[in-house]
């Protein structure tokens, strides 16, 4: 009885022990993470945050996306007006041609906007905002740019210096300088996706390209059609496609080969295929090496060999998932099963067909499983690599968020990349449950 | 008995086919793997060709590069301390924005995987559009996110640290969702039966069961993240990715640098990766328990 009942009070000390150090772990992780966020909050200058953001980069960055803008500039020195989607030399309008929103009568162009807004050109390098509730807004260079404006202050949606007139209303937008004086209207849409101006397609009906008369006497119209899209100047359909197929190979060939270069060494640093003991060290040190080097340093050296392209950062891959594929090879060999392998050497197997009917398929699933699955996050990888290593899909949207102006274009390459990595991962998992069914019998 | 005495005719047929299925299985596997040497010898080809500089003339000058920077980081071997002292700070930027990264996305994660788990889900319905909500974090590479608030919000280390953090909730949202599944929903039971809201049922039926796991998971994303988080330094998002692309733009003479650079970022990965390891040995044991 009392040696049940001390252990009682042991075991109940322990317990409120246990619960004491619980409570005090339920307090003091969050209060470590909260202690954390703060300094974090003050290291990485949060509140500076307010004054960095640059929100009209934001809303050109959302506008972009979903509309794009048509200019209508007049160079002001020349008087000569050119109508061009996004500004864009292949999207411009053909000289005495203008959309039904522009009307064109000697030096005055009148510019029809949304919303009842219009603008004036007039000559004498003078232009004119017509706000139905605002009123009239008279600019003139003179030689400098002056304005006129109905009320006494200026509006914020005015920004007005001697070199330089900005007007934004919801409706569209004027900027008069020296050089130029230039209207956009915003449409909703990705401007000239599948067609620029000049080609003989642009704005006819699928129904018409399909079924209807030849437009183009060289070319039949699905071929033209097809030839015109793919090489459409704007949006470079051709070399967009090639560059995925870029990244996916180097994928491909950076898993492959980390795989094919990994699993013999992995038989070497596996305990039960080789007792020498440095060998095994040493292998997995090599391997340890090389996960320990980054793909991020890999690339850099690499690319200084061979140069930019898709084959220096398929290397990286390489190199870089020949650690980690190595380390989980020689993981599945040491836990491979050893009587399937003295059944088979039963039989009179030399060693190496004792590999292929003993070993090999015990691990074929898990090996297939873990390279299907490195294949698709590296796809993901492979995107970033091409931005530092220059191939692919990544370098395609890094230059196009640098030039900061074709925001349609990144956030098109942005759907592509989500779409690539999304089919990548569904193939991954079809080729997986496939292969791994199919190699379990 | 009866059958093995009933002769050799069934017996000779049974061997024909299977030897016919054998040579059949062959075959497809011959043209498996015929299939994928081609494609993997065309691909090497077509990347080969599509490279600066090709394969067999680079693959001589593959140490040229690195012999250069041991070279001058030996000659300049006396500052290399100091150097190695100079980077720490961006070094320490750097693996503060995987933490935090690591921290929220898992946070993120946490929740997004209960509110997709069948029997936890706060409101059943919308499971689908969580889980396309983690497929989609899950698919965008972290360089993307980055770029585009680095635009946007201006360089520094948030850009980089809300795009990791993002694709963390979905690769651990997806993982995390799986622990779920395997959760016993007895203790939510209990807890429903005794009134419980759903944040408590999640706090005190589901987090105890799997906190081993979910820790084990996050501590392996954290080694994920201090690498993703050098490589968002190299496009301009701040930490030690943008001083070795600052000193690799410089070229030669200072090169010692990024030898540094080179040191301090393969000592930490390294560290980590074991300290991590060991710590997730001790988890599963637990676990098991």
């Amino acid at each position: 009885m009392t040696d049940a009942s001390l252990s009682m009070i042991d075991r109940q000390e322990a317990a409120q022990a246990l619960f004491k150090r619980k409570r005090l772990i339920s307090v003091a992780v969050p209060a470590v993470i909260l202690l954390y966020l703060t300094y974090i909050f003050f290291a990485f200058d949060v509140m500076g945050l307010a004054e960095r953001a640059r929100l009209d980069n934001a809303m050109t960055l959302i506008r972009d996306t979903y509309s794009y803008k048509t200019h209508v500039t007049r160079a002001n020195r020349s008087g000569e007006v050119t109508i061009a989607k996004e500004g864009e030399r292949p999207a411009t309008w053909p000289e005495g041609q203008s959309p039904n929103w522009v009307a064109i009568d000697g030096e005055t162009v009148t510019i029809d906007l949304p919303r009842g807004h219009s603008v004036l050109f007039l000559p004498d390098q003078t232009a004119v905002y017509r706000h139905p509730e605002f009123g009239d807004i008279t600019a003139k260079l003179d030689p400098s740019v002056t304005i006129d404006i109905p009320e006494d202050a200026l509006p914020e949606w005015i920004s007005y210096s001697r070199t330089r007139l900005d007007i934004r209303t919801e409706a569209g937008r004027l900027t008069m300088t020296r050089a130029k004086t230039e209207v956009f209207r915003y449409f909703f849409g990705w401007e000239l996706f599948w067609f620029t101006l000049d080609s003989p397609y642009h704005g006819k009906p699928v129904w018409t390209l399909l079924f209807g008369p030849q437009i183009d006497a060289d070319r039949s119209n699905i071929a033209g059609a097809w030839q015109d899209f793919w090489a459409n100047p704007l949006w470079h359909h051709g070399k967009v496609a090639w560059a995925i197929g870029e990244t996916i190979l180097m994928a491909f060939l950076g898993t492959m080969g980390a795989a094919l270069v990994a699993l013999p060494l992995a038989f070497l640093a596996a305990r039960n295929f080789t007792p020498v003991v440095v060998v095994r060290q040493l292998v997995r040190r090599v391997f340890d090496f090389v996960r320990g080097v980054d793909a991020l340093i890999f690339t850099i050296l690499l690319s200084r060999a061979f140069g930019p392209g898709p084959l220096t950062g398929a290397l990286a891959i390489l190199l870089t998932d020949t650690g980690s594929l190595g380390k989980l090879f020689s993981e599945a060999l040491e836990n491979v099963d050893q009587k399937q392998i003295e059944g088979v050497s039963s039989t009179g197997a030399k060693p190496l067909q004792r590999y292929r009917f003993g070993v090999i398929p015990q691990i074929t699933p898990v090996l297939l499983s873990q390279v299907l699955y490195f294949l698709e996050s590296n796809t993901r990888s492979a995107t970033i690599i091409g931005a530092i290593t220059g191939g692919g899909i990544g370098l395609m949207l890094t230059q196009a968020i640098i030039t900061q102006k074709d925001w349609e274009e990144v956030s098109y390459y942005i759907v592509l990349i989500v779409l690539m990595v999304i089919f990548m991962d569904w193939l991954s998992g079809i080729l997986r449950r496939r292969l791994i069914k199919g190699g379990g019998h | 008995m009866t059958d093995m005495t009933q002769g050799g005719a069934p017996l000779a047929a049974t061997q024909d086919s299977y030897m016919a299925m054998v040579r059949q299985k062959r075959l497809y596997s011959g043209i498996a793997i015929l299939v994928f040497v081609v494609l993997l010898v065309s691909g090497f080809r077509v990347a080969n060709d599509r490279n600066a500089g090709g394969f067999f003339d680079g693959i001589h000058r593959i140490f040229d590069f690195p012999a250069d920077v041991v070279g001058e980081a030996w000659e300049k071997r006396a500052d290399l301390a100091g150097l190695l002292w100079k980077y720490l700070p961006d070094l320490i930027e750097t693996l503060n924005i995987a933490a935090v990264a690591t921290l929220l996305g898992a946070a993120l994660g946490l929740v997004l995987s209960l509110l997709s788990t069948r029997g936890m889900a706060r409101w059943p319905v919308l499971i689908p559009l969580f889980r396309r909500i983690m497929d989609v974090t899950r698919a965008l590479p972290e360089i993307v996110v980055a770029l585009v608030l680095i635009y946007m919000l201006g360089g520094g280390p948030i850009p980089a640290m809300i795009a990791i953090a993002l694709h963390t909730a979905g690769a651990l949202g997806k993982l995390y969702s799986e622990v779920n599944e395997n959760a016993d929903l007895k203790p939510v039971d209990g807890l429903t039966s005794v009134g419980a809201t759903w944040s408590q049922k999640m706090l005190l039926g589901v987090m105890p069961q799997v906190a081993p796991n979910y820790l084990s998971y996050g501590l392996l994303r954290f080694e994920i993240n201090i690498r993703a988080s050098a490589i968002l330094g190299f496009v301009g998002a701040g930490g030690i990715g943008y001083e070795l692309r600052n000193s690799m733009a410089w070229g030669p003479g200072r090169f010692d640098e990024a030898a540094a650079i080179f040191i301090l970022l393969f000592v930490t990965i390294v560290v980590v990766d074991q300290l991590s390891s060991s710590l997730r040995n001790r988890l599963s044991e637990g676990a098991k328990q």
